[in-house]
């Protein structure tokens, strides 16, 4: 865990980052001896007005130049390659993790479980999973960073960001804005709360969501009108959706895209933009007519979708 | 043995000099001599600095408490971006460059004035104007999109001026890139016969790093903004989703100017150091070619580095691999100016006057700032700390620290060139010594409520960070102090200091040959170059 007795360190990584930190701290504190230590003596024994040999320096100098050239080099590849290794980890999420979605607007943080459970500026976690948080901003670009965990992600309109962590010890722990989004910046935050998993689970019945995720972006689907056209086997006027999610999707330009989240969010409000190969450009914008919070459960829906077949091929 | 330099004790004969050649309000606004025009500069540019300073201390009253003591969250916001947008473009870009390199560079290389007089006073009159917008957009209302004006906040959703404040920077940008054209040709046509380019004094290759950065990097802050505006106006989809743009393109874009910015504040202030500590240690040199180089490898490498400032913004994250590895690649000569600076001090004969104080104040405190650049070049660390009070504290250590205090230590080294007085020196001392005790104190606390959690841009925030701020602010108070005090005596020195001579530090370099205040075309007699530059002797001059 994590050299220093503060700030709170809540995940394994953060006490990795720790001791990162720490390392720096050496080094610095090794060139600064190094710099500082000489300056001083050399203030001191070389005043003006003291006895000193200050003849010419019979040495050839270059050689001193390329000794304090190569050495800071060298050092500073091992600082990138120990801090460049973490960061893969801190940016790469593990497969198995739990998700949770994030929506930043001016100035809050609106949070969904995949359970169906909604919240606003607070989060809370059981201890010891992995969770994955997709998240994406309605207006201007703000920053998720919880300092315990020591991650930080901006999250960025149009685009879905993940940051990913597993809590290590049970507490309240700050939650920041750290991109700076207006007025009310400062006031962007809240509290992640670390449970034991047993409570977690007594939250997630006590919130007595009405629908999970995917549920509620079904639900949607049918709503928005959706289900007229992807659903239903008379006209070929729509692509199924059924096991669509995380494969390949051939495009009317010729391009292949990968069905992920960020593909199927551009579907939705730029259908235009990545058309499906053999099919015409019937698809209207959602743009305006859906919240960044329903687009984030109609991917659930179609993501629950992703092991399942058509009924009509399962009928042949 | 070397010769022993006699110096002798120069009379001034009352000539007429740059600053008695004329007294009317038309005789400075057109003038076109590169003294005068330095004077200009000095004089707007500590306006600006007053105006960004009294917004400093504003933010750091209120700050004193958790949840605000006195200012709105919107005025809040509208100061540090005023402080930000004030200190960088119109106080410490034009500071060293403009102020002293203006009034130095023509008469290090032995020449009449800078290549092309007027466009240098066309340069004050831009950046006037783009001063002129940037105060109106302030009494009309103020901006509050930080001096970073990021998309899509600036483009879309900010009620305040931006248009203003940009255009403001926009017009002065055209004076950054006018001046770096004139020094560039300057230096490289007008040195006096037999000055090759390795014995040209280490300041004038840090100006010349500095102005090749100037014309290469502030087009694109130019083209960044008018995009921006266009965004604005006529919503146009550049940067703002919504409209189909890119936010994180603004990004690129803006940092691309504004990294190697951070190279135009700080290389001067290594220039200057390189001619003080050299004076005062009454040494040559050390390393020559390695800290000339050093500048030029600090200003190619700067423009690589950009995506630093980008580490969590969804960057790739072997973009963001890439971008680290470059800018520890710009630690190693950042590094070597320091180490050669510290060898120029062995065998020296070391004397503590107010500009050599300040010189040993910009080494250790570019050190520190340097070498918390390397926590924030560390990928894993970077994710941690960007965006809190830890860059806030590297940057100000690098900025103000660096690039304030190398200012200061250049204005005291050549204020008796530029007026003909000396400033009392023990006083002079105090300040220096006032400032960086004042500086740490403001700055330090900051690194550790950084790395802590407290994030930047904050003006409501967690009580446990408030000790950490009551420390800066006081901190604040003694920098404020230190300030003030060189303001007053060197007024003060302009008409009760002790006449200066010629060449009251005994330093080498032309600058040192022609009277002071200098004539208005310099030299009355062609200056001598010497055998080399840095011609000191420790030995001859150990009492």
């Amino acid at each position: 865990m994590s050299p220093f007795p503060f700030p709170n360190a809540a995940t394994e990584l953060a006490g990795k980052v720790d001791w990162l930190f720490l390392g720096l701290i050496l080094i610095s504190t090794f060139y600064m001896a190094l710099i500082f230590g000489p300056m001083i003596y050399f203030l001191f024994k070389y005043r003006r007005g003291k006895k000193a040999d200050r003849s010419s320096i019979r040495i050839h100098t270059w050689k001193v130049e390329v000794v304090w050239t190569v050495i800071p080099f060298l050092m500073m590849m091992g600082l990138f390659g120990w801090a460049a290794d973490l960061y893969y980890q801190i940016e790469r999420p593990p497969a198995d993790a739990l998700e949770a979605f994030v929506v930043g607007k001016q100035w809050m943080w609106k949070l969904q479980h995949a359970e169906g459970n909604r919240e606003i500026n607070e989060l809370h976690l059981p201890l010891g999973q992995t969770i994955k948080l997709t998240m994406t901003s309605e207006d201007v670009i703000h920053s998720f960073f919880i300092p315990a965990f020591r991650i930080k992600q901006d999250v960025v309109p149009g685009r879905y960001v993940t940051e990913w962590f597993r809590p290590a010890k049970i507490g309240t722990y700050h939650l920041f804005c750290a991109e700076y989004c207006g007025s009310d910046h400062s006031l962007m935050g809240g509290n992640v709360i670390v449970m034991k998993p047993e409570d977690y689970a007594a939250w997630l019945v006590a919130g007595a969501p009405r629908d999970n995720l995917a549920a509620a972006g079904e639900r949607l689907f049918r709503d928005l009108g959706c289900s007229g056209c992807h659903v239903g086997s008379s006209v070929m006027r729509a692509p199924r959706l059924e096991g669509v999610y995380g494969g390949p999707v051939p495009l009317a330009s010729g391009d292949v895209a990968i069905a992920d989240d960020q593909y199927i969010r551009d579907c939705i409000l730029l259908p235009a933009s990545q058309r499906v190969a053999g099919y015409s450009p019937l698809m209207p914008t959602f743009q305006g007519r859906v919240s960044e919070e329903q687009i984030i459960q109609l991917i659930a829906y179609i993501r629950s979708l992703a092991s399942k077949r058509p009924p009509e091929e399962m009928n042949k | 043995m070397n010769p022993i330099e006699i110096q002798t004790v120069q009379v001034q004969p009352e000539t007429e000099n740059y600053l008695s050649a004329a007294h009317t309000v038309r005789s400075w606004l057109l003038t076109t001599d590169h003294k005068r025009i330095g004077l200009l500069y000095l004089f707007s540019i500590l306006i600006f600095f007053a105006v960004a300073a009294v917004a400093a201390a504003l933010m750091r009253g209120e700050l004193l408490r958790p949840h605000g003591a006195f200012l709105l969250n919107e005025t809040y916001n509208k100061l540090f971006t005023l402080h930000g947008v004030l200190m960088v473009w119109f106080f410490l870009i034009p500071s060293i460059p403009a102020v002293l390199g203006n009034f130095v560079i023509p008469l290090m290389i032995g020449a009449r004035d800078v290549a092309f007089p007027r466009l240098n006073l066309l340069s004050w009159h831009l950046f006037m104007l783009g001063g002129a917008f940037v105060l109106y957009s302030i009494i009309v209302g103020g901006v509050d999109t930080g001096w970073t004006f990021y998309t899509p906040f600036s483009s879309t959703y900010s009620n305040t001026h931006v248009i203003l404040m940009a255009a403001g920077i926009f017009i002065a940008g055209f004076a950054s890139i006018l001046t770096g054209l004139n020094f560039i040709i300057t230096i490289h046509t007008m040195r006096l016969s037999g000055m090759t380019w390795f014995r040209m004094p280490l300041f004038l290759w840090s100006m010349y790093s500095t102005s090749l950065i100037l014309i290469l990097a502030t087009p694109v802050l130019a083209i960044t903004l008018a995009l921006m505006a266009m965004e604005r106006i006529w919503h146009i989809g550049i940067f703002d989703p919504k409209l189909g743009g890119d936010p994180i393109l603004f990004q690129h874009l803006f940092w691309f100017y504004s990294h190697p910015a951070v190279y135009i504040m700080i290389l001067p202030g290594m220039g200057v150091v390189s001619e003080l500590i050299s004076c005062f240690s009454r040494k040559e040199i050390f390393g020559y070619a390695w800290v000339a180089m050093a500048s030029v490898a600090i200003a190619v490498l700067g423009f690589l580095v950009w995506g630093h400032h980008m580490f969590v913004s969804s960057q790739s994250i072997y973009a963001g691999m890439v971008f680290s590895v470059l800018s520890y690649l710009v630690a190693v000569p950042s590094a070597i100016k320091v180490f050669n600076w510290t060898a120029t001090l062995y065998r020296g004969s070391i004397s503590f006057e107010a500009p050599m104080l300040y010189a040993l104040s910009f080494i250790g405190l570019f050190t520190i700032g340097g070498l918390t650049g390397l926590f924030l070049a560390a990928l894993a660390v970077d994710v941690h700390v960007t965006d809190t009070y830890f860059v806030v504290a590297h940057f100000h250590y690098i900025m103000v620290g660096g690039m304030v205090t190398g200012f200061m230590g250049g204005l005291h080294f050549w204020w008796p060139k530029i007026t003909g007085r000396l400033y009392p020196e023990k006083l002079a001392q105090l300040a220096a010594l006032i400032i960086f005790a004042g500086f740490n104190l403001t700055f330090f606390p900051q690194f550790i409520m950084g790395y802590l959690g407290m994030p930047r841009r904050y003006h409501n925030y967690a009580p446990e960070f408030q000790i950490y701020h009551i420390l800066s602010t006081a901190g604040a108070s003694i920098l404020g102090i230190g300030y003030l005090l060189p303001l007053i005596y060197l007024v003060w020195s302009l008409r009760h200091g002790k006449i200066a001579g010629a060449n009251p530090w005994k330093a080498s370099g032309l600058e040192w040959e022609t009277s002071s205040p200098p004539p208005v075309h310099n030299f009355d007699t062609p200056p001598q170059l010497p055998d080399k530059p840095y011609d000191y002797h420790p030995e001859a001059d150990s009492e």
